[in-house]
């Protein structure tokens, strides 16, 4: 045993030494392959978090959602539908829901404007997403005014913070007074913007959902699992244009790999037909060549991830952003929560440390089986 | 001892460019002996060479080496004859007897370029696992030997002919094998140089070993202490002399 380490430690150390000998070579390979592990990566971190995001925003959301259709467009639903809706048996709870958007010309963003359902805010106080804090540059006890219906203005104390738990929830959001949204808005106190619907069971949301219709025909009740549907195409739409990025960037690495597979130099040729004669067997040069293109082969993984991780979560995509997010709702300066699933981490292990590794091996393996009588002739 | 049988080699059996490059050779070299092959390019010397040190098989025929040259080989029985057949062996043990048993001095001296002169030294020893304190002390030995004690740490690409080829000695001599193969060892060496290798040539028959040189330079196959030569042309062997 003792043998055996020594001896591959005796093999580590000439792996090592030759990789220092072909420093241009192994440089330029290292470049090549942390890009193409950077870009797969990259891509990989981004779609992962933003469903991640999603599921976040979904967990929270109710079962159903009951919206008043006018001429097949949305259009505020009357309180005194609550009534019905609660009547309908298997209902536990109807609350109606005040939110809407307001656009800041400062900033140039899209704020979600909302009544908390489980918190009671004192008028003229409100509650930020910590994105409009940062690009706002306002914090507890600042004042923030709005542009009301009637084009005169609205000032609100900031009263906290929202937690960053999810920035894709919260970085936009403004938590504001029942009073103070109405008079905002202008919105009328008969209306609500929906409906939030809870069941008893929920395999009965379909039955609840039709009786809705049957006993409103002017609504549209919406269930959490089709949201949920709607936001998996959204990103696996979103992640469709990854996949392209992906299958690119991958071709890039076949065609690496497939260069570095078709042959060896002369001079790494000769390097193997010496080793051979000098008593090196097979076993040995393919050890010595598998370190090698392993060490290559983890530092650029390891740096590429490195790399992929710092773009993708403390600089926002920016390379991908303007491509994949570009949605004006999710200004602004929307962060991703830093989540990496590891087994999409040993997926793209596999999708190029392997077989880079393999492609390493063959030809010095190709080239240790012939007779080392070949150097005798060089 | 070593026995070559009816030994031929040829290349590009059945196609249109075959060629025989050695063609049924009987031979018996002695231990302890300075054998030179003699003879023009082409004459298939080297392939003879390569043959005899395993490093290529024979299309035909056989060779056999003494038992006690093999050393310790995993591979030997208890039970085996005094002579072992070795064409028939599977790679890894020729590669084992490589090892162990040849150290190869080459025309070109195919040091490998990038590494320093203890490194090359070393190579020979990496894959029998010994301690690196103890192959280290062995290489600085050789390197003292061969007066090349200031240079341990240059590569090799800096050293001038006459040390190349002294490091070349110096690591086919690492394993401590009993015999010596040279092809043309002073091919690129001027006449004080080719004289200096001679000189540790007739030193390492001194210490016992079995060396066999394939040259056609007369500083090699006339000098003194020179116990035998083969002349070799167009893959046979053609006569002796002393």
């Amino acid at each position: 045993m003792a043998s055996w380490i020594e001896k591959q430690r005796s093999i580590l150390d000439y792996t090592l030494s030759s990789l220092m000998r072909r420093k241009g070579k192994n440089i330029s390979l290292f470049i090549v392959y942390t890009v193409v592990v950077f870009i797969l990566a990259s891509a990989m971190f981004f779609t992962q978090a933003m469903k991640r995001e999603a599921s976040l925003i979904l967990k929270d959301a109710p079962e159903m959602v009951v919206q008043r259709l006018l001429m097949g467009r949305y259009d505020p639903i009357p309180l005194d539908y609550l009534q019905k809706i609660r009547g309908i048996r298997g209902v536990i709870s109807a609350d109606a829901r005040l939110w809407g958007y307001y656009y800041d010309p400062v900033v140039g963003a899209n704020y979600t404007v909302m009544v908390p359902r489980n918190q009671s805010l004192s008028p003229g106080r409100i509650i930020i997403g910590n994105g409009i804090a940062r690009d706002r540059m306002i914090n507890r006890g600042d004042i923030f005014s709005f542009r009301a219906h009637d084009g005169q203005s609205r000032s609100f104390t900031i009263d906290g913070e929202l937690p960053a738990a999810s920035e894709l929830v919260s970085a936009d959001l403004i938590l504001i007074a029942e009073a103070d949204f109405r008079d905002l808005f202008g919105f009328p106190a008969s209306h609500a913007t929906d409906i939030a619907v809870s069941v008893i069971n929920p395999k009965e949301l379909l039955t609840i959902a039709r009786k809705i219709s049957e006993q409103l025909p002017d609504t549209r009740p919406i269930i959490r699992d089709e949201m949920v549907r709607t936001y998996d195409s959204v990103f696996d739409w979103r992640g469709g244009m990854v996949i392209v990025l992906i299958m690119m960037a991958l071709l890039a690495f076949v065609i690496f790999a497939w260069e570095k597979a078709s042959g060896l130099s002369a001079e790494e040729r000769r390097e193997i037909g010496i080793l051979k004669a000098i008593g090196w067997e097979t076993s040995d040069v393919i050890a010595a060549k598998t370190y090698e293109g392993s060490a290559v082969s983890f530092f650029s993984f390891t740096f590429g991830i490195l790399l992929a991780y710092g773009h993708v979560f403390f600089s926002a995509a920016f390379l991908f952003a303007p491509a994949l997010k570009g949605w004006s709702v999710l200004y602004p300066d929307f962060r991703i929560t830093p989540f990496i699933d590891p087994y999409q981490v040993a997926v793209l292990f596999f999708l190029t440390v392997v077989p880079y590794t393999v492609a390493t091996i063959v030809p010095s393996w190709r080239a240790a089986i012939v007779d080392p009588d070949s150097v005798m002739r060089s | 001892m070593i026995r070559l049988s009816n030994v031929r080699k040829g290349f590009n059996l059945g196609r249109p460019n075959e060629f025989i490059a050695v063609g049924g050779v009987d031979l018996t070299l002695e231990g302890n002996r300075i054998t030179v092959l003699k003879g023009p390019s082409g004459s298939g010397k080297t392939t003879l060479l390569s043959l005899i040190g395993c490093m290529a098989r024979p299309t035909s025929g056989r060779i056999s080496l003494l038992r006690s040259l093999l050393g310790h080989n995993g591979f030997l029985k208890d039970g085996d004859m005094p002579e072992v057949e070795v064409t028939s062996l599977p790679e890894r043990f020729l590669t084992e007897i490589r090892r162990r048993t040849f150290g190869f001095i080459f025309q070109q001296f195919n040091l490998i370029k990038g590494i320093t002169v203890l490194e090359n030294i070393l190579l020979p020893t990496y894959p029998l696992g010994k301690k690196h304190r103890v192959v280290r002390k062995r290489a600085e030995e050789l390197l003292d030997m061969f007066a090349l004690g200031d240079r341990t740490a240059a590569r090799v690409e800096w050293l001038s002919g006459g040390e190349a080829q002294r490091v070349a000695i110096a690591r086919a001599l690492m394993n401590d094998p009993p015999i010596i193969i040279a092809d043309e060892p002073t091919a690129h060496l001027d006449s004080k140089l080719s004289g200096e290798f001679m000189d540790i040539i007739a030193r390492l028959k001194g210490q016992g070993k079995t060396i066999i040189i394939a040259s056609h330079d007369p500083l090699v196959f006339a000098a003194p202490f020179v116990d035998r030569v083969i002349a070799v042309r167009d893959g046979m062997i053609g006569g002796e002399g002393a």
